[in-house]
């Protein structure tokens, strides 16, 4: 946008991986490929002119904040939210127990999580808390017959883990009803009807009060996803064979331990607490409160899937409770003083800016929004720097990195990981064969 | 003219991942339907005038007119085949509905809303799968439709696609960038 918008500005872009694309290659699952055409349209911006990628090159350690608004006229700041948010209940730390987000990354191929190594042969029963997308898009990939999965562009050492993985039972755990699960109708209906899965929905989990349903008139995606839970509740009533997996729709039930198996240090099971639907006064939604009747559900794996979280950077006004920069249209606004002022050229957009919700298309109008208040900003002088300190920006940057001898990977860099990840998939029959370690990816983007 | 090319090549790319078969046969026609459209349509209508509505199976294509009309409010009327789709068309003409999966009902990037809904009810019935990615576009309405899905047939001349207004801000705002 920025490209088509200004004929005179030139763009860079920073990540700390050598790949780009952010979460179209780290989060979108391997068997959602048409969700990953988007690159076509990324590539054609890298391949601008006045475009530049600098891959491996980390915010803070490679460079600071400060140097770059030194540097540049313009920095946004798009990162996402790398971290999760978590319950804080006893057990948290017992083997076994992962934030959905580490098990994408780790069948994504992403380096960070190259060594997760989740232990998917200890037991048949996996249980995952959430009930968004990426809560179903990892009992999917849990479920789904490994022979599909082969065919796409899923990590090796995942789909080797997969094969041989004991887990035929997933239960995805909420602590509200059908009517407040944040998953949407395209991945409900996807999961609803994987072959050979037997799905289990207790009848009476899907009884609607008065305020479920005013919110599912206020929402055409709750009425959808209400009417497909309904539909598998009904039809799922017998187990068609012994050989069918289990997806287990668990609703009104909230974690409140983390229970070890016999050997002590691995999770066995986690304690859940009935609750009630309540209204809260303040925000006008339903809350969960609990009844004080627990239950144990036997599990070996657990996956966390309730919410990512964004990192704080040194020198960027941060809001701690709502894990966002604070914002106006997406410019930076600081509290340091008394008065709210506005950060001169820096600017956030993505989850940094609205919190970890939201799809290709939010992220398209979130922007939309903050480039409009860079142009305007542009307009009213914002940028001009007296003519004696010019900002450096793409010159600047590189002496920089040169001082602190990091080694940045160009576009050019990721095409040749690219070529090799697309060569080594054809022998496979997939789409691409992921690189999976920091060292392996350097390696490739230098041609070695 | 190098943005033709890339439009074939994604149709092409299209056809190959949906038909499985790309027999010589299909790239040819499709090719030729879009350059023999552009160029010998005048004189057929004047050499063949009242055989038109029988030709079924002829390479020749009616085109139908459609607007466009962007956020801002300024208006595109371009000449579309019949058998394209409107986001396909809104590329060929440089009209900007973004297209983030290139029409395989993955996203909602295309949305548009059909102003006329005499237009809006002559069209099929959305599928399950257009209606879970209309579900997560923004400022649906009862008359909107994924240009991707939406394919130009005789009774759609003279239909006009609004494209939505992104974010409130912008619409008050109003603005339109102009390169410098």
């Amino acid at each position: 946008m920025m490209l088509k918008a200004h004929e005179g500005v030139q763009v860079d872009i920073i990540d700390r991986l050598p790949t780009p694309f952010g979460l179209v290659r780290s989060g979108v699952a391997p068997d959602h490929p048409e969700t990953k055409i988007v690159v076509n349209q990324f590539s054609r911006v890298a391949a601008n002119a006045r475009c530049s990628f600098f891959g491996n090159v980390t915010l803070g350690s490679d460079v600071s904040l400060a140097e770059l608004r030194g540097t540049y006229d313009v920095v946004v700041l798009a990162y996402g939210a790398e971290s999760d948010r978590s319950f804080g209940i006893p057990g948290e730390n017992l083997r076994g127990i992962h934030s959905a987000r580490e098990f994408v990354w780790w069948y994504n191929g992403h380096p960070d999580m190259h060594n997760l190594v989740p232990d998917l042969q200890n037991t048949d029963s996996a249980v995952v808390l959430g009930q968004g997308n990426v809560a179903l898009d990892v009992a999917r990939i849990l479920l789904r017959c490994t022979t599909k999965l082969a065919s796409t562009d899923i990590a090796g050492h995942a789909l080797d883990a997969l094969k041989s993985s004991t887990i035929r039972k997933v239960y995805l755990v909420g602590r509200r009803g059908p009517v407040q699960a944040a998953c949407t109708a395209k991945e409900l209906r996807e999961i609803l009807g994987l072959q050979n899965v037997h799905v289990c929905i207790k009848e009476g989990d899907l009884a609607t009060s008065p305020a479920d349903k005013e919110e599912m008139r206020n929402s055409r995606i709750k009425r959808r996803v209400h009417e497909l839970l309904s539909k598998a509740a009904t039809m799922h009533k017998e187990k068609n064979s012994n050989d069918q997996k289990e997806l287990h729709f668990v609703f009104f039930r909230k974690p409140t331990r983390f229970l070890p198996s016999e050997g002590g240090s691995t999770v066995g099971a986690v304690e859940l607490e009935k609750t009630l639907l309540k209204d809260d006064a303040v925000t006008g939604n339903q809350v969960a409160v609990g009844t004080g009747e627990f239950e144990d559900l036997k599990c070996g794996l657990v996956l966390k899937s309730i919410g990512y979280k964004s990192l704080p950077t040194e020198g960027l006004p941060f809001d701690n409770y709502k894990g966002v920069v604070p914002n106006l249209r997406g410019r930076v606004l600081s509290s340091e003083s008394e008065t709210t002022t506005v950060e001169a050229g820096l600017y956030v957009v993505g989850w940094l800016k609205r919190g970890p919700t939201g799809i290709v298309a939010t992220n398209l109008h979130c922007a939309e929004e903050t480039v409009a208040s860079i142009l305007e900003d542009d307009r009213n002088g914002v940028f001009m720097a007296p003519s004696d300190s010019r900002r450096q920006g793409r010159k600047g940057l590189l002496e920089i990195l040169e001082q602190k001898n990091a080694r940045y990977v160009p576009f050019d860099g990721w095409e040749k990981i690219n070529s090799e990840e697309k060569i080594a998939g054809q022998l496979k029959n997939k789409p691409r064969e992921k690189i999976t370690t920091w060292d392996e990816l350097l390696k490739a983007a230098n041609g070695g | 003219m190098f943005s033709r090319i890339f439009q074939l090549g994604t149709r092409l790319l299209r056809e190959t991942r949906a038909g499985g078969n790309l027999t010589s046969n299909s790239i040819n026609s499709s090719y030729y339907q879009g350059q023999l459209s552009r160029h010998s349509a005048p004189a057929k209508s004047i050499l063949f005038s009242t055989a038109t509505s029988s030709h079924e199976g002829s390479e020749d294509k009616e085109k139908i007119s459609v607007t466009f009309v962007n956020k801002d409010g300024s208006e595109q009327t371009i000449s579309v085949p019949v058998g394209m789709s409107m986001l396909e068309a809104a590329h060929e003409n440089d009209i900007e509905l973004e297209g983030a999966c290139e029409g395989s009902l993955a996203c909602s990037t295309c949305h548009v809303i059909v102003m006329d809904v005499k237009h809006y009810n002559k069209l099929e019935d959305p599928t399950d799968e257009e209606n879970d990615m209309l579900d997560l576009a923004f400022g649906l309405t009862e008359t909107s439709r994924l240009g991707c899905q939406v394919i130009a047939k005789p009774e759609l001349d003279g239909v006009r696609l609004a494209l939505p207004a992104a974010t409130r801000n912008f619409a008050v705002d109003g603005f339109v960038p102009k390169p410098h």
